[in-house]
């Protein structure tokens, strides 16, 4: 996966720099959907089973897995609260966005 | 039909009797055609039987799609030549026309399809008889537009327009008329395949579409993006004319015909210059001599290259006569004929005082005779200039 | 707060992901999961025809891109006939490797798609065809295709004049044409369609899945319930998992023993509020018929 860290987004100054057809030239990963929140996604690991889950059903794959554990990246994450909804243990509680 | 297949490309001239439509079909196999996606339409469906043929026989290497319908040939043509195929496909009227949308895929796409289409008349009614208005109604698509009036024309056509298409990222279409030329047999020199080869190398773009360098091609293009992609299109069509020209005196170096824009005939000193296109452009030649023969200068010119339309060809070729007559074989309703339009616009603000007659004949595919020709020939000379802005042709009244 | 453990975590697709972050779907949008489950069963030698729907919008506009497989945005009614040109075209230039997967909404496989789906179907094209349901045409706000069910509202299909027509049965459409797989899937069975699409990856010749996606948006139903609705709708038979192998070997992959009442599927969803109960009951009959027809065609 692209190293979302260094993901710019692509500006087009001048013609010459347009390709002939419309065509990617970089990813959306510079697009921070983070921003849509208006709840949030909090991961209580205490009775986490590492089922994988929350991982598995996430649209925005804004759950990642780091060293066998779920962690939420809330750069991207939009809020939906389907891990929260999924999750069987209930370690995942949606709350209100504090902006 | 089959009797033909015996010799194919390599070693040794050949001239065969073919029509049109065949002309076509050896247009796509001496090109290393490598896909061909077409659906059948009277009169083109000689082309496509040829082509399945040659596939089957392994003359030709290509992928032959036997689509559903022209809306889907032009779909698979697209995803091909996005691929880095090269693909070519034929059709006409109907088929053109369901293929609309698509064609400004195809040139909005910058893919370098190349299409055979025989002019045929419109529905309704059924009509399989000559007509340009299915062509000319694509003119805003973006395609390059070839006009050709011999089998010869057609096949060397053919061969030049997927370089010239594949150099520039700019599809074209080959055009003939219906049955006037698409049925018509004549002897078509048949150029050898290693020769072509040496002329035209395999298509090699600089993008195409492969998991080694993974892109989205075409997708949402807002305001501030879109106006430049066809800022660009619009820029490259203008470098067509001069790519056609040096295109054109390679191919006349090695096969000993030069193509051009135009087909000018005894127009240096005409004093009357009928601008024709098609196969009624030869008709004009017959037309041209037998009215010298009574004296009168005139001269036909035969528009070949209509997008890009060759603006300054046409302008230097009539500038010295004293009047011009265009003769469509088209109309767009509500306007006039487009050649007409056309002409016209090229000599504005350059040959202001030049009286342009526009005439309208053959829709349909009704007959246009030499004697039409020289009928709008004593027509145009007894008048100073044009007093109705159409002239219909052998209109029954 | 991490406790220390040496368990691993249960993974229960694969672990590569081509589709990243940063897309501009809905709040828990069906589609995008699958498309997340696909691209893991597809792999990177991947190209996808995407022709006018959500996923030509969720991808990200030019000059961007969300996913690592590359992307041919076609014209609605294209989806199949641009696969088949693509792969054709892939083919002649070398790449033999490629799997071409057209990805279409309901609206551009039902309804405007069809013909050229029939065509590819018919020619027997190497191409795999996938068509997520989201169950009307979602992308231009909520209009009806020929995939709404019967009940449903949408823009096209107001509360008055409900969608009256069933859903059209694409799948036995499919499955007319005699190409060797046909199959549906749910993203709430995800490792069902992650072995679906494996499979149907290394068949050559047309092949067809139907999977069920959720839209939260136009179905009027909360973004977090998109995964308990696409398991319900198989438990209570509206849309079972099976597969139809060569046209006549059919099978369940999800055993529904006892299948649910459909009322507690319908009350989640606001496209079905205005359903009286007598409508309700229309309804679980055909579901019943329908499953009953199916049952008896399973080998």
């Amino acid at each position: 996966m692209k190293n979302k860290k260094t993901a710019k987004k692509v500006i087009l100054k001048s013609e010459k720099e347009w390709p002939l057809m419309p065509m990617s030239l970089g990813s959306m990963l510079y697009n921070k959907t983070g921003a849509w929140r208006n709840i949030r996604p909090i991961l209580d690991l205490k009775d986490c089973i590492q089922c994988g889950i929350c991982w598995k059903f996430c649209p925005d794959v804004a759950i990642y897995i780091e060293d066998e554990w779920p962690v939420i990246d809330y750069d991207y994450c939009k809020g939906c609260g389907l891990c929260a909804e999924e999750c069987p243990k209930d370690c995942i509680t949606m709350v209100e966005e504090e902006k | 039909m089959s009797e033909g297949l015996h010799h194919h490309g390599g070693g040794g001239k050949m001239k065969k009797v073919i029509m049109g439509n065949h002309a076509l079909s050896y247009g796509g196999m001496l090109g290393r055609a490598q896909v061909i996606a077409a659906y059948p339409i009277t009169p083109q469906t000689q082309v496509v039987e040829l082509l399945s043929e040659m596939c089957a026989d392994k003359v030709l290497d290509a992928k032959f799609i036997k689509v559903e319908s022209e809306h889907s040939a032009m779909a698979a043509c697209i995803g091909a030549s996005l691929a880095g195929a090269r693909t070519y496909t034929a059709t006409s009227a109907q088929g053109l026309t369901l293929m609309h949308e698509l064609l400004h895929w195809a040139s909005g796409g910058r893919l370098p399809v190349v299409m055979g289409n025989i002019n045929r008349a419109m529905a309704p009614g059924w009509s399989i008889w000559s007509d340009q208005n299915d062509s000319l109604s694509q003119r805003d698509t973006g395609w390059i537009q070839f006009y050709c009036a011999s089998n010869q024309e057609v096949l060397d056509t053919v061969i030049q327009a997927f370089k010239v298409s594949e150099k520039l990222l700019i599809p074209s279409m080959v055009i003939l008329d219906a049955f006037t030329l698409s049925h018509t047999y004549e002897v078509v020199d048949i150029p050898e395949q290693d020769k072509v080869d040496e002329y035209l190398p395999p298509f090699n773009p600089p993008i195409r579409l492969t998991t080694d360098e993974p892109r989205a091609f075409g997708g949402i293009t807002f305001p501030e993006h879109y106006y430049e992609l066809r800022y660009k299109l619009q820029k490259d069509m203008e470098k067509v004319p001069a790519l056609i020209e040096e295109t054109g005196k390679e191919y006349e170096k090695m096969f000993g015909r030069y193509l051009g824009d135009v087909d000018a005939h005894r127009c240096d000193d005409a004093d009357l210059i009928l601008i024709t296109s098609g196969t009624m452009g030869y008709t004009a030649r017959v037309g041209v001599d037998e009215l010298r023969k009574e004296g009168i200068k005139a001269g036909n010119l035969r528009i070949k290259v209509f997008r890009p339309f060759p603006f300054e060809t046409v302008l230097k070729i009539v500038k010295g006569a004293q009047k011009v007559a265009v003769v469509d074989r088209n109309i767009s309703y509500g306007h006039h004929g487009i050649f007409y339009q056309e002409v016209k616009s090229a000599l504005y603000g350059e040959s202001d005082g030049l009286p342009l007659f526009g005439f309208i004949a053959g829709l349909g595919g009704r007959d246009i005779t030499p004697s039409d020709f020289k009928d709008i020939a004593h027509y145009v000379l007894g008048k100073d200039k044009p007093e109705e802005r159409i002239v219909w042709i052998g209109v029954k009244k | 707060m991490k406790k220390e453990k040496e368990k691993k975590m249960k993974i229960s697709l694969p672990e590569v992901e081509l589709m990243h972050p940063g897309h501009m779907a809905c709040q828990g949008c069906g589609a995008t999961l699958a498309m997340r489950f696909a691209l893991k069963a597809l792999g990177p030698k991947t190209a996808l025809c995407i022709p006018a729907c959500c996923w030509s919008v969720i991808d990200g506009p030019f000059p961007h891109t969300s996913l690592d497989v590359p992307i041919f945005h076609c014209a609605f009614e294209t989806a199949a006939s641009s696969a088949s040109g693509l792969k054709a075209g892939l083919e002649m230039v070398g790449d033999t490797e490629t799997t071409v997967v057209a990805w279409a909404g309901d609206g551009g496989t039902f309804d405007i798609g069809i013909q050229a789906l029939s065509g590819t179907a018919e020619r027997n094209d190497d191409v795999l065809y996938i068509c997520y349901d989201n169950e009307a045409y979602m992308n231009t706000g909520i209009q009806r295709s020929s995939a709404t069910p019967y009940g449903a509202w949408t823009t096209t299909t107001p509360v008055k004049h409900f969608k009256e027509r069933p859903k059209k049965d694409m799948v036995a459409i499919m499955a007319a044409h005699h190409i060797p797989y046909v199959a549906t899937a749910s993203i709430g069975y995800p490792e069902d369609l992650v072995k679906k699409v494996k499979k149907a990856k290394d068949i050559r010749g047309t092949k067809f899945l139907h999977i069920y996606a959720p839209c939260p948006t136009g179905w009027k139903c909360r973004p977090e319930d998109t995964i308990k609705l696409s398991r319900m709708v198989v438990q209570n038979a509206v849309f079972p998992l099976y597969e139809i192998e060569d046209s006549d070997k059919y099978t369940l992959n999800i055993k529904v023993s006892a299948k649910k009442p459909i009322d507690e599927y319908l009350q989640i969803q606001g496209r079905f509020s205005h359903l009286t109960a007598e409508e309700i009951a229309y309804m679980q009959k055909e579901v019943d018929k329908k499953w009953e027809k199916l049952l008896s065609l399973i080998n």
